[in-house]
Parts: structure tokens; C-alpha cells; sequence
């Protein structure tokens, strides 16, 4: 047999030249080293951006600051404590932007034809949209949340137990699912209108301004809109009466794990859209 | 071996006239119409065949493509590609295939072409052996040595179109989609392309469907070709056999000539 016939046997037999499947973690980390790779190739920009990204919000703290300085408390809440539920709040959405929020990436995706070419790799689509989709600035914002919180926790006068702490990490997880399928949910109603709904970001940069006090403040006609439309308060108003103590209702802990059935509907309306992409075309 | 049998597919399109009233009307109620993209579409290729799939703009040569390669669902009718259906099994189907778009990159703009080549080594799980030789070969056909760490926004159409072949054969694929490749490349990135992809066939055995308007590809690349005009198959048969019927001479008067008699231009 010769070289040549080797190579191509080599080549045919499947066993033989595929290695089992990476794992998408890795992938996921490939895609966003190749970014960084991408932005350092314009050096000024990369400086800018990061540094520009890290001071910008701090506003939304000077506000509540403010705020408190005349007022000291908001609807019986103290300065700590609104600094706490902005914190994990924060936090939350900013782990979302950074895992998820690639979905936004999406809508241009499909509009200049790119969502082709991830349909003709061996990949699951959601992986390499959030890959491809991952944006540098959001570790500035991630970072930034992490400041916050770590303030948050540090002015507000909480005792903290092995449940409270508790509380706070399910709060996070839950924000970070919720944030999740909303940005998936906004990506899938591209499929039907291919245009960005602005609308949309009401739920999710909205929420984000919105989520720094608690949710009662705003009245009982909000407080259900964001229990049963968004389940905003699932991760925020309710755990937080635990963690403040002013509920000793353990149920509230694992509140926001409720989150996990809002994303499910999510995924449901995101594959609904795939199949709605293939039938449809371009 | 790849068979399409009976595939019919329509898509919706939305239809306004100009103007900013009737963008406001349309804004509320909608009208659209249904265009029959395929019609019936039937044909099958052999391994190792190499198939010009040709036609006027909108004929429905995309859809076909797009609907062998797992990106589209047809609305009825069967198709199987090695066994398999493709937008059914998409993951493991589009690990044997490669697509090149002639109008569209695959490669990431602004990293060096061989960082967009690491990421497709971890995207379709080639082994190191694998993605080296490959790599290698690929390397010496198309001549990339000088431009592997080019970032591919840097490259010139011609040059970047032999890294896209490259891009969409690191994984072996047994079929390879080439959609308009030559497009706008000058006389020798053509003739490179050309050469490239007979040699690709007769080495590895690869089945290639090329879609072109370049009569040229047709005469130096396929040895059949299948015309469709208006969501059907018009006519599935050798260059030889389409001379004998057709008369010698330049192929483009030919087509021409056919898609005007056809009435599908």
C-alpha cells in the first residue's frame, strides 16, 4: 500500500481521525481567547474599552448614594440594605451578561446570513452563538458587580448565618438563570420579526436599573407584574426578606430556583424558533 | 451518496410597495406571498462525482444546497446523504461535509488564519495527527505557507478564497459544497482554485456539488451538470451528452440559449 492510499484510508476511517468530542467548556474558552485575540489586535480600543467599562456605572451607586444621603431610608429600608439588594442584583445580571448575553449577537447573526455557518458545525448552536457573541467589556462589568457586592455586603448590617449566605448564593444563581432566559427569549423572537425588539430591554437593562431597590417599593401592581410575568421578585424581594431578616420563612431560600422553570419555558420558545429558521429560511 | 426525491419548498416574503405610508400599513397588517422555491426536485450523485448545479439567480440553487447541507427543512419529499437526513441528524451529518460560500467568509476577520484553523480543529474534534497532516497537505496544494499568519482581513479575495477551501476541508469531509467559489477572483486564483479541487477529487475521492455562473468551472471542474430553472429540474445529464443535444461551441451561448428557450431566465 502506498503512502498516498495510507493517507487516504487514514482519512476515510472515522475511528481512526476523530478524537471524542472536545468538551464545550473548552470550546467556549477557545471562542473567548480568540476574541481577546481579535480585540488586542486594536490596541487603543482594548485599553479604552476596558478601562471605560469599569468607571461608567459607578453612577448608578452615586445615585443611590445621594439618594440616602437626604433621605436615609427608602420605604423602611436603610442605605445598607439597598446597597445589598442592588449588589446581588448586579451581580447576578452581570454573571448572565457574561455567560448569556452573547444572545444578543443573534439577531445580526441571522440577518447577515452568519447563522448559517453555524448551523453547518458540528456544535449545538446555543454553545457557538455564545462563543462567538462573548464581548470583553462585560468581564469589565462583571468585575464591577463584584465590587458592589462585596460593598453591599460589607455596609449592610445582616448577621450572617450559614442560611442567609445561603440565600444570597441562590439569589445569584437565580438571577443569573433568569437574565439567561431573557436574553434567550429576546434572541428567539428574532426569528419571527428578524429585527432587534428595543421594547425588550426593558426586562433586562431596565430590570437592571430598576432591581436596585426592592421590588415593594414600587407597589403591589409592579410586585405582581414582576412575580407572574418576569419572575423578578423570586430572586430578589422574597429572599431578601429572609436574608434581612424580616421573614423567617425558610421556603424563600430556595426561592430563586424557581427561576429554573421560567428558563425551561425559555428554551421551549427558543426551539420553537430554530425549527421556525429552518422552515422558514434566510 | 446523496438522493433528493420529490423535495418541495415555498418560503414567505413579505410584499410593501415603497413609500412611508405604505410601510406604516404594512406595519400593521402584513402581506405576503408564497414563492415556490423548489418544485419537485428528484436527482441522486454517486460517491466521487463531481456535479455542477447550475441556473439563473433565484432558481432555487441555494435552497437546494442549503436543504443537503442541514440548514433548511423542505416542506415534503425525501432526502438522504449517506444514510443520512440531513437537517434530522445535523450534528452528525455536517461533521462529513464542508461548505464554501464564495460571497461569505467563514474565517474569523481579525486573528491570524491559523488561530481561525486551531478553533475549527476544536469545533469539529480533529486529533492532532489528523489536523498536522492535513494541514500539511493543504498547506503545500493551495500555497498558504506565507499566509497562515496573515489575519484574514489583510488577505486579497484570492488569496483568502484558498484559505476558505482550506478552512472547509481540515475535517476530511467526504462531500464538499462550493458555492459560487470563483466569484470575483482574478485568472490565476481561478485556475489554482480549479486545479485544486480536480486534484482534491481525484486524490481523496471527494464528492464536490459546485454551484457557479462560470461556465468556465462547469467545463474544467464538472463532468455533470444538472440545470434548474424556476424550482424544477429542467434538464440531469454529462457536458457530452448536453453538446450532442445542443450543438458545439461556447457553453455560455448554449446556456444562455437554453435558459431562454426554457423560459426561466
Amino acid at each position: 500500500m502506498n503512502e498516498r492510499e495510507e493517507l487516504l484510508k487514514t482519512r476515510r476511517d472515522p475511528a481512526l481521525c476523530r478524537e471524542p468530542a472536545r468538551s464545550s467548556m473548552g470550546l467556549y474558552l477557545h471562542y473567548i481567547s480568540l476574541k481577546l485575540r481579535e480585540i488586542m489586535e486594536y490596541k487603543a480600543s482594548f485599553i479604552l474599552t476596558v478601562l471605560g467599562q469599569f468607571l461608567v456605572s459607578f453612577q448608578v451607586f452615586l445615585g443611590i448614594y445621594f439618594l440616602m444621603e437626604r433621605f436615609h431610608q427608602v420605604m423602611g429600608y436603610t442605605y445598607g440594605e439597598v446597597v445589598l439588594c442592588y449588589g446581588i442584583f448586579l451581580l447576578g445580571y452581570s454573571l448572565a451578561e457574561c455567560i448569556s448575553r452573547g444572545f444578543d449577537a443573534f439577531s445580526r447573526m441571522v440577518r447577515q446570513g452568519t447563522f448559517d455557518r453555524i448551523m453547518l458545525r458540528p456544535r449545538s448552536t446555543v454553545l457557538q452563538i455564545l462563543g462567538s457573541g462573548f464581548e470583553l467589556n462585560r468581564l469589565g462589568h462583571l468585575l464591577q458587580a463584584a465590587v458592589m457586592f462585596a460593598y453591599g455586603v460589607y455596609v449592610s448590617d445582616v448577621s450572617w448565618t450559614f442560611f442567609r449566605a445561603l440565600a444570597v448564593i441562590c439569589m445569584l444563581i437565580g438571577g443569573a438563570l433568569l437574565f439567561t432566559g431573557l436574553f434567550m427569549i429576546y434572541a428567539a423572537l428574532c426569528f419571527f420579526t428578524l429585527e432587534g425588539l428595543e421594547f425588550m430591554n426593558v426586562f433586562t437593562d431596565g430590570a437592571k436599573e430598576y432591581g436596585k431597590y426592592p421590588i415593594d417599593v414600587y407597589g403591589k401592581r409592579i410586585m405582581r407584574l414582576c412575580t407572574f410575568v418576569v419572575p423578578y421578585t423570586l430572586v430578589q424581594y422574597y429572599p431578601l426578606q429572609y436574608v434581612l431578616g424580616r421573614s423567617q420563612n425558610g421556603l424563600l431560600i430556595i426561592a430563586p430556583l424557581g427561576t429554573i422553570l421560567f428558563l425551561g419555558l425559555c428554551a421551549i420558545v427558543w426551539r420553537a424558533g430554530i425549527r421556525h429558521y429552518q422552515s422558514a429560511g434566510s | 451518496m446523496i438522493t433528493m426525491e420529490h423535495v418541495n419548498k415555498s418560503y414567505r416574503v413579505a410584499k410593501r410597495s415603497a413609500g412611508m405610508k405604505e410601510a406604516c400599513k404594512a406595519f400593521f397588517r402584513r402581506e405576503s406571498q408564497r414563492i415556490e422555491a423548489l418544485k419537485d426536485v428528484s436527482f441522486s450523485i454517486e460517491d466521487g462525482e463531481m456535479v455542477g448545479y447550475i441556473g439563473p439567480n433565484g432558481a432555487g440553487k441555494s435552497s437546494t444546497i442549503k436543504i443537503l447541507s442541514g440548514i433548511l427543512t423542505p416542506e415534503s419529499g425525501s432526502c438522504l446523504v449517506d444514510g443520512r437526513i440531513p437537517w434530522k441528524d445535523r450534528i452528525q451529518h455536517v461533521k462529513h461535509i464542508g461548505v464554501v460560500f464564495g460571497q461569505r467568509s467563514q474565517l474569523w476577520w481579525d486573528v491570524p488564519i491559523l488561530d481561525s484553523f486551531r478553533l475549527l480543529q476544536d469545533i469539529y474534534s480533529i486529533s492532532n495527527s489528523m489536523y498536522q497532516n492535513n494541514l500539511e497537505e493543504l498547506t503545500e496544494l493551495l500555497d498558504l505557507k506565507e499566509l497562515l499568519r496573515t489575519p484574514a482581513r489583510q488577505l486579497s479575495l484570492g488569496q483568502r478564497m484558498r484559505c476558505e477551501l482550506a478552512a472547509s476541508l481540515l475535517h476530511s469531509p467526504d462531500i464538499l459544497f462550493l458555492d459560487e467559489p470563483t466569484i470575483g477572483l482574478d485568472a490565476v486564483s481561478k485556475l489554482a482554485v480549479r486545479e485544486f479541487i480536480r486534484r482534491l477529487n481525484r486524490e481523496h475521492h471527494t464528492t464536490v456539488i459546485l454551484t457557479t455562473h462560470d461556465m468556465q468551472d462547469i467545463e474544467a471542474i464538472t463532468d455533470r451538470i444538472i440545470l434548474i430553472g424556476k424550482g424544477r429540474v429542467l434538464m440531469d445529464g454529462t457536458l457530452d451528452q448536453l453538446h450532442a443535444q445542443e450543438g458545439e461551441g461556447d457553453l455560455d451561448q448554449i446556456i444562455a440559449g437554453l435558459y431562454r428557450r426554457l423560459d426561466i431566465v
